[in-house]
């Protein structure tokens, strides 16, 4: 499924997240993978997503500039084709 | 670790392989022997397992330490020994890890995989199971592992298979002898619906007497670099990294975790920075120590010291360092090789090299080229550890 930033997800419940200096380390446990999530804003909205009924609902909240908005999505689709977010 | 791909960054700076260098609040591959007690007398063992040893940790010791691991938010644990079902809480210190939501992987030869533990086993989406073989036929793998024990492995995949759990792994570790199989051994993954994965052999434990004669040659090194390259589904914990030097980087941190990322509990709780090392020099503590598994792993003096960056040394001059980081240091270390020379199986030949001329010198000294492994606990009494390296 393809993903769109003007719909709603969440996290996998089956995926835990572990701060890390660097960001987060998020871990599927269905099917096994590690994920590197590269920055703290990006595990920010993240954990925001479940307060949003879309994805860039939780980027205007969050303060994010429009012209980050794109590296944001790649980063968000991304983790949606590995599951850890799914539709909401 | 199965994905280091990672989502693009948005915004950071950040290089990811640097930051695993200089560590995490909490390790990622967290490998935890149990019990060094055996039922099997392999020749490569890389624990020297046989007997249970009386000062291992009791279950309510285990229980702290998995504890421990729940605060930490480690993942997953790799249960190994020994054969870590053989101890008779074992089944309850995985239910007691997942319920606290820390994953249980554990390695076993399936002895006591049958359909009923086949069945719970599959239950649990916390619980992955590993079934360690070392050829892809009896002949081979009973040749390593004693008569029967093919078998006795197949069994448990069956039961495995039939109770529908996916996905487990059937792990190899690669030797000179079943090299030649890797289509046979990803032929098997698949009529069990199993992942494959192949680790790399290690000169340490039992090992270490053997690593000569059955590690790979180059040539088949060289082989299984490009299989691997063909089939990035076949997990290998990141353990060639070494062979990243041939061209192409094989996927996958491309580091030595010892410390940054990769860490070892033995059975007694003793912690060290590489589950394939278990020599005094890379002993940063005991989860029994005052502020236990935690503070070791983020304040012990040794896991500071490995975070720091390391010197290149005689690599500094290969154009491939930044692929093959000079190699493992385990393997340089049993081998008698410096922590900043290249690894004994550099794809360059300067390993092999230094192996001939340790072995030349020692021949006319008399004195052994390699530090002593860990004891060998299927011997009644502990051998002593070799004393600290100079320098
Ligand atoms: S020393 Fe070798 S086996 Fe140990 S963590 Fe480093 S690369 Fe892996
Ligand atoms: S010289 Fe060192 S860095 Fe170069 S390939 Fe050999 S081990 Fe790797």
């Amino acid at each position: 499924m393809k993903f769109d930033a003007d719909s709603a997800y969440r996290l996998h419940p089956k995926v835990a997240i572990r701060p890390e200096p660097f960001g987060a380390l998020a871990y599927h446990y269905d099917n096994r993978r590690l994920n590197f999530l590269r920055s703290p804003e990006l595990v920010a909205i993240i954990e925001s997503l479940r307060d949003h009924d879309s994805v860039r609902h939780a980027f205007r909240a969050a303060g994010i500039d429009s012209r980050r908005w794109p590296a944001f999505e790649t980063a968000l689709a991304s983790l949606a084709e590995s599951e850890v977010l799914v539709p909401a | 670790m199965n994905n280091p791909a990672s989502p693009a960054s948005p915004t950071s700076p950040i290089n990811l392989a640097d930051q695993m260098k200089s560590g995490l609040d909490a390790p990622i591959c967290l490998t935890w022997e149990l019990t060094y007690a055996c039922n099997l007398q392999c020749v490569h063992c890389l624990s020297s397992s046989g007997r249970r040893d009386p000062r291992e940790l009791t279950t309510t010791e285990a229980e702290a330490v998995i504890d421990e691991m729940a605060r930490m938010q480690v993942f997953y644990v790799n249960i190994g020994g020994g054969e870590p079902t053989i101890r008779p809480d074992f089944w309850h210190l995985v239910d007691y890890a997942v319920e606290r939501g820390v994953g249980v992987k554990f390695s076993t030869n399936g002895s006591r995989i049958d359909a009923v533990v086949a069945r719970r086993l599959s239950e649990s989406d916390y619980i992955d199971v590993q079934i360690s073989i070392d050829g892809a036929d009896a002949e081979t793998h009973d040749s390593i592992r004693g008569e029967g024990s093919f078998d006795t492995a197949i069994t448990a995949m069956e039961n495995l298979r039939d109770a529908g759990f996916n996905d487990f792994k059937i792990s190899v570790v690669m030797t000179r002898h079943n090299i030649d199989q890797l289509d046979e051994f990803a032929a098997l993954a698949e009529r069990y619906r199993a992942q494959l994965r192949l680790t790399r052999f290690r000169p340490a434990g039992r090992g270490a007497e053997t690593w000569h004669e059955l590690h790979p040659s180059s040539d088949q090194q060289v082989e299984l670099y490009h299989w691997l390259l063909d089939r990035p589904d076949v997990l290998t914990g990141d353990s060639f990294f070494h062979l990243s030097a041939l061209g192409e980087p094989l996927p996958g941190l491309n580091l030595c975790g010892a410390g940054r990322v990769v860490c070892l509990i033995d059975p007694v709780g003793d912690v060290y920075a590489c589950p394939f090392v278990l020599h005094s020099d890379y002993r940063a503590g005991n989860v029994r120590d005052p502020g236990g598994f935690a503070s070791i792993w983020r304040q012990s003096d040794l896991f500071a010291e490995m975070r720091q960056p390391q010197s290149a040394g005689a690599c500094a001059t290969c154009g491939q360092f930044d692929a093959c980081q000079g190699g493992c240091m385990a393997a340089k270390f049993f081998t008698g090789i410096a922590l900043d020379g290249p690894d004994p199986e550099c794809v360059k030949g300067l390993g092999e090299d230094l192996i001939a001329a340790k072995s030349d010198q020692s021949d006319r000294s008399g004195q052994p080229a390699t530090p002593a492994s860990g004891p060998d606990h299927s011997r009644p009494t502990p051998v002593k550890l070799g004393a600290r390296r100079s320098a």
